[in-house]
């Protein structure tokens, strides 16, 4: 191995560990405000990539008609609480949200995605595309159980990403996608040549956890959110319902998948089942930050893409291997420093 | 529920009304058909031995627990409504654990008590904030500092200050004695004293009877789950059966 | 005969002659069924009953599988050899991973297993010596004493033999003394502890056992398919096995069956049917099982069998006789010997002091009691004493030896026995079982002895020790109801007499009293007084001051974590720190 070659693999790690940033702090986000370790994370990205690549092909994205089916069923539910509460005023809202505006983005889609736009509009239209769909699997799976335990949610988590993957194949298809790079510089520093492509990625990265630091820091949402997830009993009893929390927090997990998935689009082919791997890797880095805390899951996010750069090119057989053994030396440790309240078990 | 801010909600005479409230846990009947009234603007204090159901009570007024029976806030029927929706409505609890948010500064933790009314867009948040560190300058001092290092009264008064922030009509108050130096204990109820010539009704739930006795008009004392005794707090105090509720002169399971 | 035997004779006799009026086509779906059942037992006792969920099992299916190819074709060995030596393996990998993943509290668990359920597949894929992603083929088939299992027919019968013993081993361990034990893992084990269980032990043979299941399907897979390849031992696979065990109801050995079963029919007709109906090729089942297993972990998270139960009722499997052996006893301490001394024991929380410099001692055949307003330390000193939490400082002495360095299993070992002020019994278990487990120290069988059922003797004597106890303190009528059906009242004294089944010295109760009716406080504070009388020392912590203050010897007083008084209780009525302390003294 020879300089040239580790500061390739250097980037590249560097790069990836971007991405996992991204997603670990979706995944800590989440976890912190409504306990639910979101593996479908990585469907996000995968949508998100693909839904991006189908545009490019001029073609209206299944995500747009997953949309209008997803939100059809909720307008359903939803009604029918309505009005057997007698809230009838709450119809007109859930109409808007879940029927008027994804028959819009799909007439849009049908409009806007054979004109084949450009690059920016495409990326705009598949962001709206895809976030909605976090709302929506909050308000379908896991608004029922917001009292359910963490061990409860994560199976439904697991069972969300199975149901999430298999219609990502009906959507999308079988085949990979792997869309064109946002910048194809090449810039020489010194003795290293540093793609443009990286650059933007993790410029874009670090962009996005900046403005995400500062709605936590400076919003009342984003304060709301935060204080959910600090005592969730204090949050109701200051107004803010476990609802609009988990609402807002799957919202920001949609947008941070989406967003990955379209920097990581260009970089990789991306299968409609590969956002599963991606997003555990997400995983090992926020477990790594205890799924609580930020600053050590980035940490871990980058160790986790250098990890898997340089395994790559030492044993690229048993990159997984090994990427997904390191997680247990870390649980073990992170399992040894929290002491879990047992009332999180079930009582029987 | 229509939230009513004219000038007719402020006629009604009973802030609080609960009617028949009953809680089971499982098996268990921790309140049983419990009546109460608090007037507006008054204090009314709920006493009792460890036990009893105080805060049992205190929790399904406000919401947190199923209950049978009816709680009408400002004469409307609110057994129905969402705890958030009755605090966005003006109906506060100060919860005997504080419930603060202990990883967050002392000033977020007071703006978010306004959360409510910044998501009706309500102007003059900034105002009351100022108020509340007029009422409590040690919270002013400690605006900076985590909520979780302040000592016991500092937070017992930022959750109070926290839960006015809401502008609340009803403030129920869940042990706030608790866990607190003598010194500290007077200082908190000359506030709540304080707090009614600001037009808050209060309902004051205490084991400390004789603090409570001597802030409130009127007292209930609960004994397991029950109202075993009411009236003017004057009266209470000087009556020798609230003594024998605390330690069991009653002989009611002598044998 | 019961309904429950009918049908389960219906069962076997349609098990046994399936396969000579039955398609090949549904023998080898219902092979497969039995496969996957296997692994769901093992799940069944492991997440369902144990409370650790696996998603990793796919993993230990794998090695079983690969360990007898590889050494079948490579070495041609016997493939019944080959099949221990996956059990030792498999059982080895098992104690590691386990030693390492079983420390994990709380949601950590499954996460472990999904790690090395990943990092297991994909070490299958690529190590070459076992073929890479393309496996090896070339197994041989089996063959029993000579005759060849070459059909999928032949092999049915091995397979279900072995189905239908898993699940009898599995039932005997749960209705036994190891299987109380592992019965109580759930919720934190702390009153599993208080009674002598090691829990850490208990989970990691569990785990094994669940592990050594699978290792056990991956040898028939292997055999009956002739190849291996990685496919079947990946993740998604494990997360199958759970769906198994959650649809068909995870508390439930038939439902590992259950779930296998429709699991496997239900992916069977969605592969083959659904595409030709819709036109289009793809994974359908994923998007159906997921959405399935999230409507049902909405509103039926027990799964599918309580609503056979419903229609079925269960059958009793176990019986209390009415004469058994006695257990030996412990020997009594002489009245008036000091028994308990808390010597100047502190607890600090942070900055927290909840106890500080707390004294007292008890006296052997009094009752004691603790008092003191809310927040005082009541019941942080309880768990102090009983080896929950660790001292501050100071010490505390039993009988003359220190015990609080100790933890809480041996602690019970010395004959200290308590409740709990949130009643800690398993709802499901009935009466005389969740007693019993108060006896875990007095017996020994373990558990290979209680799989194979070869325990019954000394399960007599326990059993029957929990009904003298029973009988005891007045609840001898509802031995074999099922323990959520009893009124609180009842329930406190349910884990009284499951306390006295530990054969204690002292009996530590944890607000007996709380929540319960006048007339149950009165029976309660009789059986008090009684045993008493037959000599047993009582430290009680309380806030109902008519029940206390009418049935204790002495008291002492606790706030803000130091005793502010001691004596007898008509002292105490008027102490004026404790007046201060109760009713507050503010000006």
């Amino acid at each position: 191995m020879n300089l040239d070659i580790a500061l390739l693999l250097t980037q590249d790690g560097l790069t990836n560990g971007a991405i996992y940033a991204l997603l670990a702090l979706a995944l800590v986000l989440v976890f912190a405000v409504t306990r639910v370790i979101f593996v479908p994370q990585g469907e996000f990205v995968s949508y998100g990539a693909l839904t991006l690549a189908s545009l490019q092909l001029g073609k209206v994205p299944g995500t747009a008609w997953l949309l209008v089916g997803a939100g059809g069923v909720i307008v359903l539910l939803d009604g029918i609480i309505a009005v057997r509460e007698r809230r009838l005023h709450r119809l007109p809202r859930v109409l808007l949200e879940n029927l008027v505006f994804p028959v819009a983005l799909l007439g849009l889609s049908g409009w806007l995605a054979p004109q084949k736009p450009a690059l920016w509009i495409q990326v705009a239209l598949a962001l709206a595309l895809v976030v909605p769909l976090g709302p929506m699997l909050y308000r379908l799976a896991f608004q029922p159980l917001q009292n359910a335990s963490v061990l409860v949610l994560l199976i439904v988590a697991v069972a969300v990403h199975f149901a999430l993957t298999g219609l990502g194949l009906v959507f999308f298809g079988a085949e990979g996608s792997r869309t064109p790079a946002f910048s194809d510089a090449r810039f020489e520093v010194g003795a290293m040549s540093v793609s443009g492509q990286s650059l933007f990625v993790i410029g874009a990265s670090v962009a996005l956890i900046v403005a995400l630091y500062l709605f936590f820091e400076k919003t009342v949402y984003g304060k709301s959110l935060r204080a959910t997830a600090v005592n969730r009993l204090g949050a109701r009893l200051v107004g803010i319902s476990a609802t609009l929390a988990g609402r807002l927090t799957f919202t920001l997990a949609a947008a941070i998948g989406a967003v990955s998935g379209i920097l990581v689009a260009p970089i990789t082919t991306i299968y409609y089942d590969s956002g599963f791997l991606i997003g555990l890797k997400g995983f090992v880095a926020a477990i790594i930050g205890g799924l609580v805390s930020y600053p050590l899951a980035a940490l871990g996010a980058v160790l986790v893409g250098l990890l898997e750069s340089f395994s790559s090119f030492w044993a690229s057989a048993f990159k997984e291997v090994i990427v997904f053994t390191l997680i247990i030396p870390v649980l073990l440790w992170r399992s040894l420093r929290t002491h879990h309240l047992e009332e999180e078990d079930e009582r029987e | 529920m229509t939230t009513d801010r004219s000038a007719g909600a402020a006629a009604v005479a009973l802030a609080l009304e609960v009617t028949d409230l009953s809680v089971a846990y499982g098996k268990v009947e921790a309140l049983h058909h419990v009546n109460l009234k608090v007037p507006s603007g008054s204090i009314v204090t709920v006493i009792g031995p460890n036990g009893a159901g105080k805060t049992t009570m205190l929790n399904a007024v406000m919401g947190l627990l199923p209950a049978r029976g009816e709680v009408r806030y400002e004469g409307v029927s609110i057994t129905h409504t969402e705890v958030e929706a009755r605090v966005a409505h003006g109906l506060c609890l100060v919860p005997e654990r504080r419930e603060l948010f202990a990883e967050m500064t002392v000033a977020d933790n007071l703006t978010l008590g306004a959360f409510p009314r910044h998501r009706r867009r309500e102007r003059g948040i900034p105002d009351d904030l100022d108020a509340v560190y007029a009422r409590f300058p040690r919270l002013r001092e400690r605006r900076e500092q985590l909520a979780g290092t302040l000592s016991g009264g500092e937070r017992q008064m930022l959750a109070l200050g926290r839960a006015l922030m809401a502008r609340p009509r009803v403030l129920m108050l869940d042990e706030p004695s608790l866990g607190l130096a003598p010194l500290i204990v007077r200082e908190i109820f000359r506030i709540v004293a304080d707090l009614r010539r600001s037009g808050v009704s209060i309902l004051l739930v205490e084991q400390n009877a004789r603090a409570a006795l001597q802030v409130a008009d009127y007292g209930y004392v609960l004994e397991t789950g029950e109202i075993v005794l009411e009236g003017p707090a004057q009266a209470l105090a000087t009556d020798p059966k609230v003594v024998e509720t605390y330690l069991g002169f009653s002989g009611k399971t002598a044998v | 005969m019961s309904r429950a035997r009918c049908l389960l004779f219906v069962f076997l006799t349609a098990l046994v002659l399936g396969p000579a009026f039955l398609p090949e086509f549904y023998v080898t779906l219902l092979n497969y069924i039995g496969l996957y059942s296997l692994v769901a037992l093992g799940l069944v006792l492991l997440t369902g009953v144990g409370g650790l969920t696996s998603f990793g099992q796919a993993a230990f299916v794998g090695l079983g599988a690969y360990t007898t190819a590889y050494l079948s074709t490579a070495f041609g060995l016997s493939p019944w050899l080959a099949l221990f030596v996956g059990f030792a393996l498999t059982g080895t990998v098992a104690l590691f991973l386990g030693a390492i993943t079983l420390r994990l509290s709380g949601h950590y668990l499954p996460l472990g297993t999904i790690a090395w359920g990943i990092s297991l597949y994909y070490l299958f894929g690529n190590l070459q010596f076992l073929g890479g992603q393309t496996g090896m083929t070339g197994v041989p088939g089996l063959s029993i004493f000579g005759l060849a299992l070459d059909t999928g027919r032949k092999v049915y019968y091995l397979i279900w033999v072995l189905v239908i013993a898993a699940l009898y081993s599995i039932q005997n361990l749960l209705n036994s003394r190891p299987g109380r034990a592992i019965r109580s893992l759930r919720g934190g084990g702390v009153m599993a502890e208080s009674f002598g269980v090691d829990t850490a032990w208990l989970k990691i043979v569990i785990f094994v056992y669940a592990a050594l299941l699978a290792s056990l399907s991956g040898w028939l897979y292997a055999h009956l398919l002739r190849f291996v390849n990685p496919t079947p031992f990946s993740l998604n696979i494990g997360i199958e096995y759970l769906f198994m065990v959650v649809i068909g109801g995870a508390r439930f050995v038939w439902g590992a069956i259950v779930g296998a079963g429709l699991l496997t029919i239900l992916k069977e007709w969605l592969q083959s049917l659904l595409p030709k109906i819709i036109g289009q090729a793809g994974e359908f089942e994923a998007i159906v099982l997921g959405i399935l297993l999230v409507l049902l972990l909405q509103r039926a998270r027990e799964g599918l069998m309580p609503f056979f139960q419903h229609w079925l009722p269960p059958a009793r499997w176990v019986e209390a006789p009415q004469s058994a052996p006695a257990l030996p006893q412990r020997e009594r301490p002489k009245a008036g010997e000091r028994i308990l001394e808390v010597r100047a024991v502190r607890k600090q929380f942070g900055g927290l002091i909840a106890v500080n410099d707390l004294s007292f001692e008890m006296s052997s055949g009094e009752i004691l009691g603790l008092i003191g307003p809310n927040g005082a330390g009541k019941s942080t000193m309880f768990n102090l004493i009983t080896g929950v939490l660790p001292l501050s400082g100071g010490e505390i002495h039993f009988r003359g030896e220190r015990i609080d360095r100790l933890p809480s299993r041996r602690i019970g070992r010395r004959g200290i026995a308590r409740t709990f002020q949130h009643v800690h019994i398993r709802t499901t278990m009935t009466v005389v079982e969740n007693v019993a487990i108060g006896a875990h120290l007095r017996g020994h069988k373990g558990v290979v002895a209680a799989a194979l059922h070869r325990e019954r003797a000394e399960e007599a004597t326990l059993l029957h020790e929990a009904r003298r106890q029973l009988e005891r303190v007045g609840l001898g009528e509802h031995l074999y109801e099922q323990a959520g059906s009893l009124a609180l009242g009842q329930q406190r004294i349910l884990e009284i007499a499951r306390a006295l089944c530990a054969d204690p010295v002292l009996l530590l109760l944890d607000e007996p009293a709380a929540g319960l009716r006048l007339r149950e406080k009165q029976a309660l504070a009789e059986l008090l007084r009684r045993l008493k009388g037959e000599g047993m020392s009582v430290l009680l912590v309380e806030h109902d001051m008519d029940f206390v203050m009418n049935l204790v010897d002495r008291l002492v007083v606790m706030d803000f974590g130091e005793r502010i008084a001691t004596g007898l209780p008509r002292e105490i009525q008027t102490h004026p720190a404790v007046l201060e302390a109760y009713l507050g003294g503010v000006e």
